[in-house]
């Protein structure tokens, strides 16, 4: 794909007229829109990681707006006999609690609160990445030396102990508000990798072009970087929401960020200090919140792991026909055509 | 090259004095202030405000009537001096709790991330190699669904079937009650068994991404042109994969070495809370819940001094492995 995109500009350089090499920024653009958003698109589509990926995220959203249009009835004490067992009632799928809370709407009500909360802090954690690593990558010099001691203090600061201090002191019940507070520290490290790939980007002939052509930093940042980093970004976005989730789940576990409904930590802290690990009756109760925890991880990781899949440029090559793996899959002619 | 250690170093000293700073000013966010409850109870109880006050000044190095740059300097020069103030619950001085509590942490840390990096790193490789057998899937979906664990979850299964389904390891603690606390082989032998649990669970998830990340460099490693040449060269397999693949594959994780530390290193808060394991991450949630102010700052500076020091070291020792480090500065400026 190189040698070509080469020619066309040398041609269109050579061209009478500059609307000439105008087109040629935007059918570049077109062109780096087919190679790196779209056929990405249907590759990542043709792993079966992050298609079951997606389906299972798709599952949790479809839970959400169940609750969202109240399909399901709201969790309240004493709806139901208490600690019922899974699959004995079918009003009752999941069983009750001790308290004689639906654990199904338990857990379908506490989905949107954990979708907002999660989408929130991983916004959070690649938006200041992003912003942080291409400037730093691009500017270089004191800017650069700048802003990577500022990130290498707050990656030097524990991410949870940081955290919960934050919500004692901040009291955040807003889900938007704790997931930023959850990842505040979190963007660090990915600034720092971000960073130092952009350092190689910014040497590009079409970068060092856009220079010469008097365009302004931040639109060289947006039009020429952050293109090229999107595969990268958009998988680390997947694994600061895994993040965002475990270290969310985790605290309220604890018992340490205030709420005012029951969700999957809650639930999971009050089975656990009312003893639900030392009786049958009571597994079901320790066990829902678990697996809906799991699940929507599992979607998130495998999402994850399927987009690196593609977008990481070793396991690419491999893909382009050396791999012995990917050979014997089905699926490998479109992936040489692609590549 | 001197230049380089000089630098670094002055870096920890900037980000413990940075991380000092903050913690002053965190004290003073938090809700209700720092002593107001404490001072509201005392002067309830008949105590003359004089002596509350020096009794306040005692706990945390603050005087509340001085000017608040008074009092950061006064905290600060405490700091300097060792002295983190007094814990309330506990009555006893910070520094002498969490100088019992930070071993237990640094050592479950340490072993557990260790292991992470053996076991994440042996699986890797053998999966690099053997890339696309049936080893490698079942390793792949093992370590996926490991990984969809968050480590607490684990925690409290490995604790209902270990500990109180067959008994065979303790649910609580750091050593039993009846062990004396001196280096002694049934000392060494109860903390091992407390410390099982904890490390296992705290190991078995990160080791399967670390797994991941390992099959997916060493994959890149064996592509390289130098490989090739390599076996064209005629060398053996073993010599190949331990000084030209092994090697090269190992670099990268070093680097995330340094930030799984901190993660780590954070993470205890949980953990320990699970496992009722007395390291810092214990007394810090005690400390919240019981409204302990100093203790709790206390142990998030002493956490964050424990993570400097750590990416310290690595750093130090990874510019020694992979020489661009100490080269690598980006000086051009557009």
């Amino acid at each position: 794909m190189k040698p070509t995109e080469t020619d066309s500009t040398a041609v269109d350089w050579r061209g009478d007229s500059t609307s000439s090499s105008d087109v040629t920024r935007r059918e570049r653009l077109k062109e780096s829109y087919e190679t790196r958003v779209r056929t990405p698109a249907l590759v990542a589509w043709s792993d079966w990681r992050t298609r079951f990926g997606l389906l299972i995220i798709a599952g949790y959203i479809l839970m959400a707006l169940v609750a969202v249009l109240g399909l399901w009835r709201e969790p309240s004490t004493s709806q139901a006999p208490r600690l019922l067992g899974p699959f004995v009632d079918m009003s009752y799928p999941l069983g009750t609690t001790q308290s004689g809370v639906d654990l199904m709407a338990l857990i379908i009500h506490s989905t949107p609160t954990f979708l907002i909360l999660i989408t929130a802090g991983a916004v959070w954690a690649t938006l200041i990445a992003v912003i942080i690593g291409t400037v730093a990558g691009y500017k270089g010099g004191s800017v650069d030396r700048g802003l990577m001691s500022f990130s290498d203090l707050v990656m030097a600061i524990p991410g949870l102990p940081l955290v919960i201090i934050l919500a004692v002191t901040l009291n955040p019940e807003n889900p938007v508000v704790l997931g930023v507070i959850i990842n505040i520290s979190y963007w660090a490290g990915l600034g720092r990798s971000l960073r130092s790939q952009v350092l190689t980007i910014r040497e590009n002939n079409y970068v060092e072009a856009s220079r010469t052509m008097g365009i302004s930093t931040p639109r060289i940042i947006l039009k020429d970087i952050i293109p090229n980093l999107m595969p990268y970004i958009t998988v680390n976005f997947v694994f600061a929401a895994r993040y965002v989730m475990f270290a969310s789940v985790g605290l309220y576990f604890l018992g340490v960020l205030p709420y005012s409904t029951q969700n999957w930590g809650v639930t999971l802290n009050f089975a656990y200090s009312n003893g639900a690990l030392f009786s049958w009756q009571a597994a079901h109760w320790i066990l829902a919140p678990m697996i809906a925890i799991m699940g929507l991880s599992l979607g998130l990781i495998l999402l994850g792991q399927g987009l690196d899949r593609v977008f990481n440029p070793r396991v690419r090559t491999r893909m382009a026909g050396e791999s012995k793996s990917t050979a014997g899959e089905g699926d490998d002619d479109t992936v040489t055509e692609v590549f | 090259m001197v230049n380089y250690y000089v630098r670094r170093t002055a870096r920890v000293l900037v980000t413990i004095f940075l991380v000092a700073s903050l913690t002053f000013g965190l004290v003073r966010l938090l809700p209700g202030g720092p002593f107001t409850l404490l001072r509201a109870q005392l002067l309830r109880q008949g105590v003359p405000a004089d002596e509350v006050d020096a009794r306040i000044a005692n706990l945390q190095n603050i005087r509340p009537d001085e000017p608040l740059w008074m009092q950061y300097i006064d905290y600060m020069t405490a700091l300097v001096q060792g002295n983190l103030g007094e814990s309330i619950s506990l009555g006893e001085p910070v520094v002498s709790v969490l100088a019992k509590a930070a071993p237990w942490t640094v050592f479950v840390v340490l072993v557990s991330t260790i292991l992470v990096f053996v076991v994440g790193i042996f699986l890797g490789s053998l999966q690099a190699y053997w890339e696309g057998s049936r080893f490698d899937q079942l390793v792949t979906g093992v370590s996926i669904s490991m990984m969809s664990l968050p480590f607490y979850v684990v925690a409290v299964l490995l604790l209902y079937v270990f500990a109180y389904q067959f008994g065979w390891l303790p649910t609580a603690g750091t050593i039993s009650n009846s062990v004396d606390r001196s280096l002694s082989v049934p000392f060494v032998v109860s903390a091992l068994k407390h410390s099982i649990l904890p490390i296992v669970s705290y190991t078995l998830g990160a080791a399967g991404g670390q797994a991941l990340a390992m099959r997916g460099n060493s994959i890149q490693v064996l592509g390289n042109d130098y490989v090739q040449v390599a076996r064209l060269r005629g060398l053996s397999d073993r010599r190949i994969a331990t000084r030209y693949v092994a090697r090269n594959a190992i670099l990268p994780l070093y680097t995330g070495f340094l930030l799984l530390l901190g993660f780590r290193l954070g993470g205890t808060v949980i953990l320990e809370q699970i496992f009722s394991y007395t390291g810092l991450g214990y007394y810090m949630i005690t400390a919240l819940n019981a409204n302990d102010y100093p203790l709790m700052m206390g142990t998030f500076l002493v956490i964050t001094v424990a993570l400097v020091i750590g990416v310290y070291i690595a750093d130090l020792t990874y510019s020694r492995i992979d020489p661009r480090i100490s080269a690598g500065e980006s000086d051009e400026a557009y």
